[in-house]
């Protein structure tokens, strides 16, 4: 919402400067936005003469100018292109080093074909104040040659904008500003309310309202005829407040309307009576109904919008816009100027569903002053009158204003018991007598009625904030908030803990964490089991992110991609986040992922003087995934490695880790080379996901102690065993053999070596393992040893069909 | 190499005495010749050995009178122990040489470059660091975390909050939608983390003090906008917390958030459909350089909305807004991080280039802690 100083000052008699009203309006919630004085940017501009003009030698449409500046010094030589470019033209003057902000250039000393040219005479355009191109400004003979053009032309009034708030459509008018403002003690509100004008004879169009049983889209409709009226182009001071505010201007009629809807926040419609056949009805739109509206479009309606038709079919859209066939222009003599009110929700939806924002849109769907329906109807014809002549009719008034009046049990206690803010109930009602409001009763609790222009105050709390608000917030004192009396529980779940212990670790082993888009492309999204219609959404910004993650990875592999396509091929990424498998609450659940690319293995990547790092793999997956269970405190030692993996993963080079055969902790592995170049992606690429919200919750508080720390005197003995296996035989199988062998003895087992080759079989392998033996009550003897080595050579032939190798 | 050899001490004292004067400086000489250990340990054998030069010197005693016995015995004892001497002396000389030699040998360039720890080229990511941030502040005023999902219902992050259907204040959200179910409803892209306050107060009873991080969307991008953006939010729901509190909280946050011990605070009234009384705040800040300096300079910087939670709200969680009161109060994590450190672009928050992560992103172990120091 824009307008200019000296606007307010027609609603607002002040004394306050231009600081202490912008300070004042962003205090009491009208926030100001931006304050600009057209006549800033204008500053340098004079007034000055031309002297002579001449032909221009070597072009026929210029001219070579001799300029008076008025300041005593020469003549000027300035080239112009301007057809009304004369001797003895007084006009606006920029020189070398000004700002010419309608073609965004700053002067300099230019040559034309030629000839120098030591500034240029301006064209309205070229100094914002209007469209007008067509010439240089011409002042006339008697303005002061040398003056300041900016206080000469008056345009020395300061647009103020505001940002204004969707709950105050009384603010969407100059006056209801100045009423805030006057409330807030910044000088008293002129009520400028307008006088009803009798009129003559009836208005020869009626007015039908054809809702049936829907009559709120419509509660009322005000109509008037002024007859003989000459249109023509609006006053200087209306057409100047209208462009300040970015409106233009087109004709009396028109601008009257624009006018008012900035002046009162009232919207109108103005009518060329001679193109309207009948009368009005306003009804419903009919499905397949179009009409070529004043913006130039032609919009087609269906049953749930409000428009007003004549006999020749529609002529506007109810509260929005008017139609182009029955608008008014400079021909018009008869016009029939419109008032009407309209639910705010229906606006709002065919507004948006029409694509159409217009001024009277958007104070409609904010909701107007019901009560000002009317009056605003005088207002228009007494400037209409005033501006354009003409004789009034009466006013055909449908429907009724709707009795908004309500009564608030309003306890003087509620502004402290909210705000914490001390005021005397005397102080409280002044503010909401100064806002309009209607007080009555006495007593701690009064009655409030809120004036027919504040639809947005409902209760208590409303009352509150106007109160606060217009007294100042700043009056608030602050308060330190009582500690609670108990510890406070745990401020992080658990679940919560976990992602912050996954997500510090994963940096620790050299990993960087990535943010990235919650949202991919259906492509991406397929690839990775997910893609269904349940997480597309309706409305995608663009194509690539179009459905919600079901995995983290192709956005983490798609992130390493860019950054190698950037020459940084050797990235280590992770993220913590969310991954969609429906839309449910159950269905959004937290994972740990990440990915390598290229050498950026946990050591570190590239090459170094000490030993190269090797492309990324399987392996470096999978310590990463372990890492991060750990981290997050999984049992890992109960966790199961199973060679199955979905298939976005190589099927020979990734895995699983799961907490009994069905719960799925983890996955690792390399991308499969059919997604790596489906996705455009290049490798290597290993990656890993833990699923965080599948880790199962420790049962119980129970205890925190670690037990009684009981280490054995005695040394531990080593064996080392290798056994020839078939190559399906997985290492893990023999481990797990060998470590069961003898629980109480057998503290570690480390698989230090795998061979094929000589000596070994086709199909065949070794495995070795170094077996640790932690005695606990006597040292061991040979025999005891020897009884140990039977046992595990023992379980792990059971298990494996191995043998020990000779 | 010296040789043993028979003495002629026993006829000739006289003559045995300038021989063994002789053969000491032999023995000595060679001593001080020997390069290496096994050098000196050939001299040692040669002249102590069973068979070496005084060795047999040694056994010629057993031969000699009494009187010559009595002369040269101490000779040639006293040539023994000069000999030991000379090979001990000879010998530390000879094992320090050599031990620096070693050590020379073992001479490395200990300027090569090590490879870094991974522990130093981790980063954290700064909207991360910010969580924990905020929740090293908020959980010394008593508050936990609350969470929520981002697929949302319709009413949780509209029709539950206040907004009345249609209305204007929904059109600023610029919802993400998903499509409509069978049945009509639906789902969207949560706008703020504000349904998280419904299902808090709808789950907890009062007195509830939560904040609520998380990723929130809208269908927005520009430098400062992306669709997908973090926001933070806090409610404080009791029997008699007022602005008064509100004002008193956001300005310890302010505080210990930007590190600075005084900061100007400015509130407005604005308007939210989940609020009553609402307001917007600003805080103190220098624009005059590259960067927006927080707590000095004479400029204002919006940072978050808030109010007092509006009794309707109170009401759609079955609670009664006459008993309980509370306020709430939301900003952009995104936008507080931009500021406190310095990042131009919202965008590149999402771009995952390592380069950006490694200037903004924060070391594996740096927890920030109030007793530690929020960052380094």
């Amino acid at each position: 919402m824009k307008f200019t100083l000296s606007w307010l000052k027609d609603h607002l008699e002040t004394d306050a400067g231009l600081d202490e009203i912008v300070e004042t309006l962003t205090r009491i919630g009208l926030e100001v936005e931006d304050v600009v004085n057209p006549a800033d940017k204008l500053k340098s501009f004079t007034i000055a003469r031309v002297v002579e003009a001449k032909q221009h030698p070597n072009a026929d449409r210029l001219k070579v100018l001799s300029v008076d500046a008025g300041d005593g010094g020469e003549l000027l030589q300035i080239v112009c292109g301007a057809p009304n470019a004369r001797t003895g033209l007084v006009g606006v003057l920029a020189r070398p080093g000004d700002y010419v902000p309608g073609i965004d250039v700053t002067l300099s000393v230019g040559k034309i074909r030629d000839v120098e040219s030591f500034g240029m005479m301006c064209s309205e355009r070229e100094l914002e104040l209007s469209d007008e191109h067509s010439g240089i400004i011409d002042l006339g003979e008697n303005a002061p040659v040398g003056a300041s053009f900016a206080a000469y032309a008056g345009i020395d009034d300061p647009v103020i904008e505001i940002g204004l708030t969707p709950n105050r459509p009384d603010c969407a008018g100059v006056a209801g500003i100045a009423r805030d403002l006057a409330a807030a003690g910044l000088g008293k509100f002129k009520e400028n309310r307008p006088q009803p004008i009798a009129g003559e004879g009836d208005c020869p169009v009626k007015v039908n309202l054809d809702f049936g049983d829907t009559p709120s889209l419509c509660p009322a409709f005000g109509l008037r005829l002024v007859r003989g009226i000459k249109n023509g182009p609006s006053p200087e001071w209306m057409q100047k407040r209208l462009i300040a505010i970015g409106l233009r201007p087109i004709n009396a009629l028109v601008d009257i309307t624009n006018y008012i809807t900035f002046d009162r926040g009232r919207p109108l419609h103005v009518f060329d009576a001679a193109k309207v056949k009948g009368d009005l009805t306003v009804r419903r739109g009919r499905a397949g109904e179009e009409l070529l509206a004043l913006d130039g479009k032609t919009y087609r309606f269906d049953d749930t919008m409000c428009v007003i038709a004549d006999e020749n079919g529609l002529e506007s859209i109810g509260g929005i816009m008017g139609g182009e066939v029955s608008g008014c222009t400079a021909e018009t003599t008869d016009v029939l100027i419109e008032s009407a009110l309209w639910d705010e929700t229906n606006i709002a939806r065919t507004g948006r569903a029409l694509g159409i924002n217009t001024d009277a849109r958007y104070r409609f769907e904010r909701g107007v002053d019901p009560q000002f329906c009317l009056p605003g109807l005088e207002l228009a014809t007494q400037m209409v009158m005033d501006l354009c002549g003409g004789t009034p009719s009466k006013t055909t008034f449908s429907g009724a204003i709707p009795d908004t009046d309500r009564v608030i049990d309003f306890p003087f206690a509620e502004v402290k018991r909210l705000s914490g803010l001390s005021l005397s109930d005397a102080e409280i009602k002044g503010v909401l007598g100064r806002l309009g409001f209607w007080v009555a009763g006495s007593g701690d609790t009064v009655k409030v009625s809120p004036p027919s222009w504040r639809p947005d105050v409902h209760g208590k709390a409303d009352l509150v904030e106007e109160v606060v608000r217009i007294v100042g917030l700043d009056k608030v004192v602050s308060t330190p908030l009582p500690r609670q009396s108990t510890v406070s529980d745990r401020v992080l779940t658990i679940a919560q803990t976990r992602r912050s212990q996954a997500r510090r670790t994963l940096a620790v082993r050299g990993m960087k964490e990535a943010v990235t888009w919650s949202f991919i492309s259906r492509q991406q999204a397929e690839a990775f089991g997910g893609g269904g219609r349940d997480l597309e959404l309706a409305n995608p910004i663009s194509a690539d992110m179009s459905d919600m993650r079901p995995s983290l990875v192709p956005g983490l592999a798609a992130a390493a991609q860019r950054n190698a396509d950037r020459g940084y091929p050797d990235v280590a990424l992770f993220e913590v986040g969310q991954v969609f498998a429906n839309d449910t609450p159950k269905g959004q659940s937290m994972v740990a992922a990440g990915v390598r690319r290229g050498t950026a293995a946990f050591t570190g990547s590239d090459r170094h003087w000490a030993g190269n790092a090797a492309p990324v793999g399987v392996f470096d997956a999978k310590a990463d995934a372990e890492a991060a269970l750990a981290a997050a405190g999984a049992p890992v030692d109960k966790l199961m490695v199973f060679a199955e993996a979905p298939d976005w993963l190589h099927p020979g080079r990734s895995g699983e880790l799961r907490l009994g055969p069905k719960t799925v902790l983890a996955r690792f592995g390399e991308l499969h080379p059919r997604v790596m170049r489906d996705l455009d992606i290049d490798g290597p690429v290993a990656v890993f996901e833990v699923f965080l919200d599948a880790i199962p919750v420790p049962k119980g508080k129970g205890g925190r102690s670690k037990g009684a720390f009981n280490a054995s005197d005695l040394m531990p003995v080593r064996r080392d065993f290798a056994f020839v296996v078939d190559e399906a035989v997985t290492a893990d199988k023999l481990i797990k053999a060998a470590r069961g062998a003898d629980k109480a003895l057998i503290v570690d087992v480390t698989l230090f070596d795998v061979y094929r080759g000589k000596g070994i079989e086709e199909g065949r392998k070794s495995l070795a393992i170094d077996v640790t033996l932690q005695p606990r009550d006597k040292t061991l003897t040979d025999e005891d040893i020897d009884a140990v080595a039977a046992k595990i050579r023992a379980a792990v032939e059971k298990a494996t069909g191995g043998t020990l190798r000779g | 190499m010296p040789r043993a050899r028979a003495c002629p001490c026993a006829a000739n004292p006289d003559g045995a005495m300038s021989e063994l004067e002789t053969l000491e400086s032999e023995i000595l000489a060679a001593i001080a010749a020997a390069s290496n250990e096994a050098e000196l340990e050939e001299v040692r054998v040669a002249a102590l050995g069973k068979k070496g030069s005084v060795s047999e010197q040694l056994k010629t005693l057993g031969k000699l009178s009494p009187e010559e016995r009595r002369e040269m015995g101490p000779a040639i004892n006293g040539l023994k122990a000069r000999v030991g001497e000379a090979l001990g002396a000879r010998r530390e000389v000879l094992q320090e040489a050599a031990l620096n030699a070693r050590l020379e040998a073992e001479r490395v360039d200990v300027t090569l470059p090590l490879r870094a720890a991974p522990s130093e080229t981790g980063r954290i990511h700064p909207v991360s660091q910010v969580i924990d941030e905020l929740t090293a502040i908020f959980a010394d005023m008593g508050f936990s975390i609350a969470e929520g999902p981002d697929v949302e219902t319709d009413h949780l992050n509209f029709t539950a909050l206040n907004f009345p259907e249609d209305h204007p204040a929904r059109d600023m959200h610029d919802t993400f939608f998903l499509h409509p179910k069978e049945d009509g409803e639906r789902m969207l892209l949560r706008t703020h983390t504000s349904p998280v306050q419904i299902r808090t107060m709808m789950s907890q009873k009062p007195p509830i003090r939560v904040i609520t991080p998380g990723r929130t969307y809208r269908c927005d991008s520009d430098q400062t906008h992306t669709p997908m953006f973090h926001q933070v939010e806090g409610l404080v729901i009791d029997k008699g917390s007022h602005i008064g509190h509100l004002k008193w909280i956001l300005e310890e946050f302010c505080k210990a958030f930007f590190e600075v011990d005084e900061i100007k605070m400015r509130f407005r009234p604005s308007f939210f459909p989940f609020t009553e009384p609402s307001m917007e705040v600003d805080i103190g800040c220098d624009r005059s350089g590259n960067e927006v300096k927080i707590g000095e300079g004479d400029d204002w910087l919006e940072i978050l909305g808030c109010g007092m939670v509006h009794p309707n709200v109170i009401r759609n969680c079955g609670l009664d807004p006459d008993e309980y009161q509370g306020f709430a109060w939301g900003m952009g994590i995104d936008r507080i991080a931009m500021l406190k450190y310095g990042m131009p672009d919202l965008r590149a928050f999402f771009d995952a280039d390592v380069r950006w992560i490694d200037h903004y992103g924060f070391r594996p172990l740096d927890l920030p802690t109030l007793f530690g120091g929020l960052s380094r």
